[in-house]
C-alpha cells in the first residue's frame, strides 16, 4: 500500500498532518487528518481565578483570542450569577462584530481568495495575497488592508491590546467607549459595510458568474449530507454573540435547539488513538464514524452551518444577501463545502452592519458597563460562535470562584470529523490511478479542508495564501517513488 | 550586500506570535527587502527536510516562538539552532514557558486523564488515549511524544537573545528586527525592549504610597481610572514585570499580568513579584498579615502566569 504524507499543514492546536493511503491499484483507500499537538488547558486551568479564564483560555488561539475571551467572560456571567448592564452587552457584541470583520475578511481575501481569483491550479507564485491584489487592482487591495487594520483598532481601543484583549469581567466590561471614539468607530463601521458588500460582487463577479468555479463549487467532491450547528436569536436569526444553539438535519429540519447550559445533553467527544484532537458529535445520534447522513452523528459548525441552521438575518442587507444565496445554490440547506466561502462573505456583511447598528446605539457612551457579583460562584456555560464554529466555555468553581473543573468544546475541532472526510472525498475523487500526481491536483484536495477557515491555518498563512504541504509516495516495500513539494 | 537570512518558527503557542508579527504593518515590506526567509511554516513552503538539508549555521537568524512540549518541539529547536548563527527567543512561551508552561503544575498522566477520560462531554468508555505509533488497518500512523514538562527554549538549546512578551508588542517586535537589518545587534544575551525598567514605569496611572489592607480581585471592585492599580489593592505585575509594551493592559484597567518578563538581574520574576507585593502589606500584625495573604487565591497562576517553567520553581512534583 502507498502513503501520501502532508506535513506540515499546519495550526489548529499546532501543526497539521495528512496521511493519504492508496491501494494496490493506486485508488484511495483512506485518509487520515491528524492533529499532533496538546497543550492541556482544560487541566491547568484548574486552580487560577474564574475571573482569569477571559485571559487564560484565549491563549488557546492567537487568532482567534476575542473569541475565547468572549465565551470566557460570558461563562463567567453565568459562574457568578450576574448579568451585566445593557451597555456592556452591547459593547462586548460591538467589539466582537469588529473581530468578525478582520477574521472573515482575512480568510476570504488571504487564506481562500487566492484558489478561486487565481484559480485553484494557477502558478504558486501567484497563488497568494499579491496575486489577488494584482487581480483585483490595488484600490480593493487597499480596502482589504485597510478593513483590517481599522478593525483591530476597535480591538485595540475596547480591548486594550490588538491581540490577547483583557477587558472582559464577570457583570460587564473594564473599558467602555466616549463619544470621540463612537465617531470613530460609526465611520469605521460604515467603510465595512460598503467594504463587505463589494465583496460580495467580487464573488458574485469572479465565481458566480465562472461556469468552471459554479460547477467546482457544486461539484460532489467538495459535498457533504451532514447536520449543521449556529447560534440564533429568538427569531432563529444568526447571532454570533448570543443566544440559543440550533442545529438542523441534513433535510434542513429543525433537529434541537439548545440553552447553552444544556449543552452536555446534545454534543458529546468520541476520542481516536492517532489524533490529539478529540472528536464531537450530536450525542442523540451517536458517533457512527467519519460518515455522511442523518444516522451519523456528525455535524458541521462553519458559516455555512450558521446559515443553514438559520431562518434569516438580522440586518436588512445582509437579509438579501442571505437570500439571494439560497435562491441561486437551490434552496436549503446548501450541503456544498465551498459554499461556505460564500456565506462567509454574507456574514461578514452581517457583521458590518450590526457594528454599525451598535456604534449608533444610544447606550453605547453609557459608563453603565459593569455590575460588581456578590453572588456564591458555582458553575457556568458560555457559548459564542467563533468564525470558525461553535465555541463553548464550561467552567466549576469552588464557592471562592477558583476553577475546579474546565471543559472546552474549541471551534474548528467541531469541525474534526466533517475535515477528515472531506479531505477523504477530495482525495479519492482526484487522486486517481495512472492520473500524475501535480501540485495544482494537491491544491484542490487543500480546498477541500479551507473552507472549514483551518484555524491551523489562520492568518499566518498570510503571504502565499496556502498551508505549506508535501506530498510522498510510497510504494508497498516503503520505498519512496515520488516526492512533490508545494 | 546579500540578504539576512532569516527562519521563523512555533512551537507549543497558540499562533499570536505569527499575528503580532504581522502586525508590525507596513514595516513587513522593510523586512521583506532586507531578509529572506528562509524557513516559516505557516507562511513559505520550505520543508523539515530543507532545513534538514541547510548547511550549519547557514540561517543567519532564528525566531522561534512557542515552548517546548512534545518530541517534534524538542528536535526542531535542536536543529534549527545548528542552523542558525542567532537563536532568539520570541514571545513568553519561548522565553519563558509562558501560559502553556502552567501544565506544570501537572503531568502527561494527569493531563491525558483530563482531557481524554473525565471531560464531563468526552464519551470514552474504552479509555482511548492518543498513542505515539498506532496501527490503522491501512498502515501506521505517528504522533509526536508528549512530554511530561513544558521547557523553555533556552532549557532546550543556547538562546542568544530574548523577545519578550505574550505576544511580544508591534514596538518591541520592530526593535529588534531593526537592530537585525543594520547589524547593530546588542551584547549576546540581551532581553530586546525599549525600557529594561518596570512596566510601572511606561503606566500613566498616578503612584502615590502603596499600602494596602485587603488584595481585591479584578471582579470585585471598579478601579479608580488615574490612580495605580497596586495601591487601589489589585494585584499588579507591572512591579516586577519588564516594560517596554506601553502599559496598555493598566491603561484599559485591568492589572498587568507579567507577561514582558522579569525587569533586568531578576532570575525569577514570581519571586520578585511576591516580595513587592509582600512589602506593600499594611500591617505588623501576623494574624491580620495572614488575613490579607489568605486573599491571594492563586499564587502561582498570580505571580508565575507566564513563566514557571523558567522559575526556580520550574514544575510540581508529582507522586
Amino acid at each position: 500500500m502507498k502513503k501520501i504524507t502532508i506535513d506540515p499543514i499546519t495550526r489548529l492546536e499546532g501543526h497539521g498532518k495528512i496521511e493519504i493511503f492508496l491501494n494496490d491499484a493506486g485508488e484511495v483507500e483512506n485518509s487520515y487528518f491528524q492533529v499532533p499537538e496538546l497543550r492541556g488547558f482544560e487541566k491547568f486551568s484548574e486552580g487560577r481565578l474564574a475571573e482569569d479564564m477571559p485571559q487564560i483560555t484565549q491563549r488557546i488561539c492567537g487568532v482567534c483570542p476575542e473569541a475565547h475571551h468572549m465565551a470566557a467572560t460570558k461563562a463567567l456571567d453565568a459562574v457568578f450569577h450576574v448579568d451585566p448592564p445593557s451597555p456592556a452587552k452591547k459593547l462586548r457584541e460591538l467589539f466582537y462584530s469588529s473581530f468578525y470583520v478582520t477574521d472573515h475578511t482575512t480568510h476570504f481575501y488571504i487564506l481562500a481568495g487566492p484558489d478561486f481569483v487565481m484559480g485553484p491550479e494557477a502558478p504558486v507564485a501567484e497563488r497568494n495575497i499579491l496575486g489577488v491584489i494584482a487581480k483585483v487592482g490595488l484600490e480593493l487591495g487597499g480596502a482589504v488592508i485597510n478593513t483590517r487594520m481599522k478593525n483591530h483598532h476597535i480591538i485595540h481601543m475596547l480591548g486594550g491590546r490588538a491581540v490577547h484583549p483583557v477587558f472582559g469581567l464577570p457583570g460587564g466590561v473594564s473599558k467602555g467607549l466616549n463619544e470621540e471614539e463612537r465617531k470613530e468607530v460609526e465611520q469605521i463601521a460604515r467603510d465595512s459595510v460598503e467594504f463587505a458588500k463589494l465583496s460580495l460582487k467580487v464573488f458574485d463577479d469572479i465565481v458566480l458568474k465562472n461556469k468552471e468555479y459554479l460547477e467546482m463549487v457544486l461539484s460532489d467532491a467538495y459535498t457533504h449530507h451532514t447536520y449543521y450547528m449556529g447560534m440564533v436569536d429568538e427569531k432563529n436569526r444568526v447571532n454570533f454573540y448570543d443566544g440559543k444553539v440550533r442545529v438542523v438535519d441534513p433535510d434542513g429540519k429543525e433537529f434541537v435547539k439548545y440553552a447553552p447550559r444544556d449543552y452536555l445533553e446534545h454534543v458529546a467527544e468520541h476520542v481516536e488513538p492517532w489524533t490529539y484532537v478529540k472528536i464531537p458529535y450530536l450525542k442523540k445520534v451517536g458517533w457512527k464514524g467519519f460518515v455522511d447522513g442523518k444516522d451519523s452523528g456528525v455535524f458541521r459548525s462553519t458559516p455555512l452551518s450558521r446559515l443553514n441552521a438559520a431562518d434569516g438575518m438580522a440586518t436588512p442587507l445582509a437579509q438579501e444577501a442571505y437570500e439571494q444565496f439560497y435562491s441561486t445554490l437551490g434552496g436549503k440547506p446548501v450541503h456544498q463545502t465551498l459554499a461556505t466561502h460564500w456565506a462567509r462573505l454574507v456574514e461578514l456583511l452581517y457583521a458590518a452592519e450590526r457594528l454599525l447598528e451598535l456604534s449608533q446605539d444610544p447606550e453605547i457612551t453609557s459608563p453603565d458597563i459593569r455590575v460588581i457579583p456578590t453572588a456564591t460562584p458555582d458553575e457556568g456555560i458560555g457559548i459564542v460562535e467563533a468564525p470558525r464554529g461553535n465555541l463553548t466555555h464550561h467552567y466549576i468553581t469552588d464557592e471562592k470562584g477558583i476553577i475546579r473543573k474546565a471543559n472546552l468544546i474549541v471551534a474548528t475541532v467541531n469541525n474534526a470529523a466533517p475535515i477528515n472526510m472531506s479531505i477523504k472525498k477530495a482525495a479519492q475523487s482526484l487522486i486517481k490511478p495512472g492520473k500524475k500526481i501535480t501540485e495544482g491536483l494537491l491544491n484542490r484536495i487543500e480546498m477541500a479542508w479551507r473552507p472549514y477557515d483551518p484555524c491551523w491555518g489562520c492568518a499566518t498563512h498570510t503571504l502565499p495564501g496556502r498551508a505549506p504541504m508535501e506530498i510522498i509516495i510510497y510504494n508497498s516495500k516503503g520505498e519512496i517513488v515520488e516526492r512533490i513539494s508545494s | 550586500m546579500s540578504k539576512l537570512k532569516l527562519a521563523l518558527y512555533w512551537a507549543a503557542s497558540c499562533g499570536g506570535c505569527e499575528i503580532a508579527q504581522l502586525m508590525i504593518g507596513d514595516k513587513i515590506l522593510k523586512l521583506a527587502e532586507a531578509a529572506e526567509i528562509v524557513f516559516w511554516p505557516v507562511a513559505i513552503d520550505a520543508k523539515y527536510k530543507d532545513v534538514e538539508a541547510m548547511p550549519d549555521k547557514s540561517i543567519d537568524v532564528c525566531l522561534f516562538n512557542g515552548a517546548i512540549r512534545n518530541s517534534e518541539q524538542e528536535h526542531l529547536a535542536k536543529m534549527l539552532r545548528e542552523k542558525s548563527r542567532v537563536m532568539i527567543a520570541y514571545g513568553a512561551c519561548a522565553s519563558e514557558g509562558g501560559i502553556p508552561g502552567l501544565a506544570n503544575l501537572f503531568n502527561r498522566q494527569t493531563i491525558f486523564d483530563r482531557v481524554y477520560l473525565e471531560t464531563q462531554s468526552t464519551d470514552n468508555k474504552e479509555k482511548v488515549v492518543p498513542q505515539i505509533k498506532y496501527n490503522v488497518p491501512e498502515g501506521e500512523l505517528t504522533v509526536p511524544e508528549f512530554y511530561d514538562t513544558v521547557m523553555t527554549l533556552a532549557q532546550t538549546v543556547d538562546v542568544d537573545y530574548t523577545i519578550p512578551g505574550c505576544p511580544p508588542e508591534a514596538r518591541t517586535t520592530w526593535l529588534a528586527l531593526e537592530a537585525l537589518i543594520e547589524g547593530k545587534l546588542p551584547p549576546r544575551g540581551t532581553v530586546i525592549t525599549h525600557n529594561a525598567k518596570a512596566v510601572c514605569d511606561d503606566c500613566p496611572r498616578k503612584r502615590d504610597v502603596k499600602k494596602i489592607k485587603k488584595f481585591y480581585r479584578t471582579f470585585e471592585i471598579i478601579p479608580d481610572p488615574e490612580i495605580c492599580l497596586l495601591e487601589q489593592g489589585l494585584l499588579c505585575a507591572g512591579i516586577a514585570t519588564r516594560g517596554g509594551c506601553g502599559a496598555p493592559c493598566p491603561q484599559a484597567n485591568m492589572p498587568c499580568t507579567g507577561c514582558y518578563g522579569p525587569v533586568d538581574g531578576v532570575i525569577d520574576q514570581g519571586a520578585h513579584f511576591l516580595s513587592g507585593v509582600a512589602s506593600v502589606i499594611d500591617s505588623n500584625d501576623p494574624s491580620e498579615i495572614d488575613k490579607i495573604i489568605a486573599g491571594i487565591h492563586d499564587p502561582v497562576g498570580t505571580f508565575y502566569r507566564y513563566s514557571l517553567p523558567d522559575s526556580l520553581l520550574r514544575r510540581a512534583r508529582i507522586k
